[in-house]
């Protein structure tokens, strides 16, 4: 029986070029029952018992929003990742910028978490604050990723990865405000109004 | 001050679309419009420091509240490693599984096979500075799921990786070799390169395994790595 590792210099070889590089693990859809790892308290991101207990900085806030698929239902058995900067822009100095937040009966999720700052860009550029969202879900064979930005912020007009989306669909990263501290930002996954996907 | 470096581009073929039609939950689930492609920032070129302190580790599956699980007791370890070979050192590893009937530990799950009271199906560990990680759990029996006439999913164990930069996140899943069910399965078949998809296979390694006591599988993750080229179009 070959070894693993004989498979994967094979194969990595001669593909874009690459010296006897490796090739990345295929990904395969969370499934169902990825509810077996999950930790509901990781929405809450300054919980007193967490990484970032006792975080006294930024401006405290909540960001929701509801997920729904190509025929506008919504998706109870997805997950949602947010990854993100401190309220100085700088990431993982001092908070932990990570929280997974499954959704709920109605397709929402909730985090709690402090509003990222203004997070340096490539070049001399700025980028406005946002937070990373990426969905895992049965039906994605792999996560997608989105940013959501934060509506009325003057950065927004000159941050370079907005700047890369059509206006038309801009609009899809643009969490608007729903009460005190409340921001909301809806994730249509397929049809009208969907939302935007990064890739690096 | 320089820029993030980016990452290398995706092998082609190497993995799944979003719309892949045999499997059926794919299809009002995979957005129509392509991804935009962005220069990473450090946004993208940064991760999330999982810490043991803060995600403490649970290897071994096999046993709960001192019970040992039913079924067939295995070892599995292997390394996490980049597109470049280099290891990934402090890798969390998220683990989860049905028990050996093929029952997961949860109300979602109604297929009818004895529940194993003493199996959770939840495991976390952490690479070592080499990247080499090991777990001891229970092989998961196969279970129907309704996708097309008489579908049952091939033996598998789900894992979610972290890795040291947010584009290497990884969640898939492991199969066992010389599964029969493997050919029939539309999620391992949904990658098209043959290989890419062979390598979601474990292998028997009977130095993972320890005798008279449990089977040991072999299963290394490659994590994308960086591109040592600068790139064409920077943003
Ligand atoms: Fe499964």
């Amino acid at each position: 029986m070959s070894k693993p590792s004989d498979d994967r210099s094979a194969a990595g070889r001669g593909e874009l070029n690459r010296p006897a590089q490796l090739v990345a693990t295929a990904a395969q859809t969370i499934g169902p029952y990825w509810a077996l790892i999950e930790h509901p308290e990781w929405a809450d991101l300054l919980r007193a018992d967490g990484p970032n207990a006792g975080y006294a900085g930024g401006e405290r806030i909540t960001l929701t929003g509801q997920l729904t698929d190509g025929d506008g239902a919504t998706c109870p058995d997805a997950v949602v990742e947010l990854w993100q900067a401190d309220p100085n822009g700088e990431y993982e100095a001092g908070f932990h910028g990570y929280g997974r937040s499954r959704c709920d009966a109605e397709g929402r999720f909730h985090f709690t978490t402090v509003k990222p700052g203004a997070v340096k860009g490539r070049g001399n550029a700025t980028q406005a604050p946002h937070v990373t969202l990426s969905i895992f879900a049965r039906g994605l064979m792999n996560h997608v990723s989105t940013r959501l930005y934060f509506s009325g912020e003057a950065l927004n007009e000159t941050d370079p990865v907005l700047a890369q989306v059509p206006e038309a669909r801009r609009g899809t990263l643009i969490a608007r405000p729903a009460g005190s501290g409340v921001w909301n930002l809806d994730i249509r996954l397929q049809g009208e109004g969907e939302t935007v996907f990064l890739e690096v | 001050m320089s820029d993030p470096v980016g990452y290398l581009k995706v092998a082609p073929g190497s993995q799944p679309p979003l719309n892949s039609p045999g499997y059926g939950s794919t299809h009002k689930r995979h957005p129509k419009q392509a991804p935009i492609r962005i220069a990473p920032t450090l946004t993208e070129s940064l991760a999330p420091r999982m810490l043991e302190r803060d995600y403490p580790s649970f290897a071994d599956m096999s046993v709960h509240e001192g019970r040992q699980a039913q079924g067939e007791r295995i070892i599995v370890g292997g390394r996490v490693l980049d597109e470049n070979g280099r290891p990934v050192p402090h890798c969390m590893v998220e683990i989860w599984q049905a028990c050996s009937t093929g029952r997961y530990h949860h109300p979602l799950d109604t297929h009818d096979a004895p529940m194993d009271p003493n199996f959770k199906g939840e495991g976390r560990v952490f690479t070592d500075a080499e990247g080499n990680y090991q777990f001891v759990s229970i092989k998961p029996g196969a279970y129907p799921w309704r996708n097309h006439r008489n579908a049952w999913r091939p033996n598998h164990i789900h894992y979610s990786l972290f890795g040291q930069g947010f584009a290497q996140r990884l969640v898939t899943q492991m199969y066992f070799p010389g599964d029969p069910l493997l050919a029939l399965d539309p999620v391992f078949n949904a990658t098209p390169d043959v290989a890419a998809r062979n390598r979601l296979i474990c292998t028997l390694d009977m130095d993972i395994g320890k005798e008279e006591w449990a089977l040991g599988y072999r299963f290394d993750f490659v994590l994308r790595g960086r591109d040592a080229t600068p790139m064409e179009n920077p943003q």
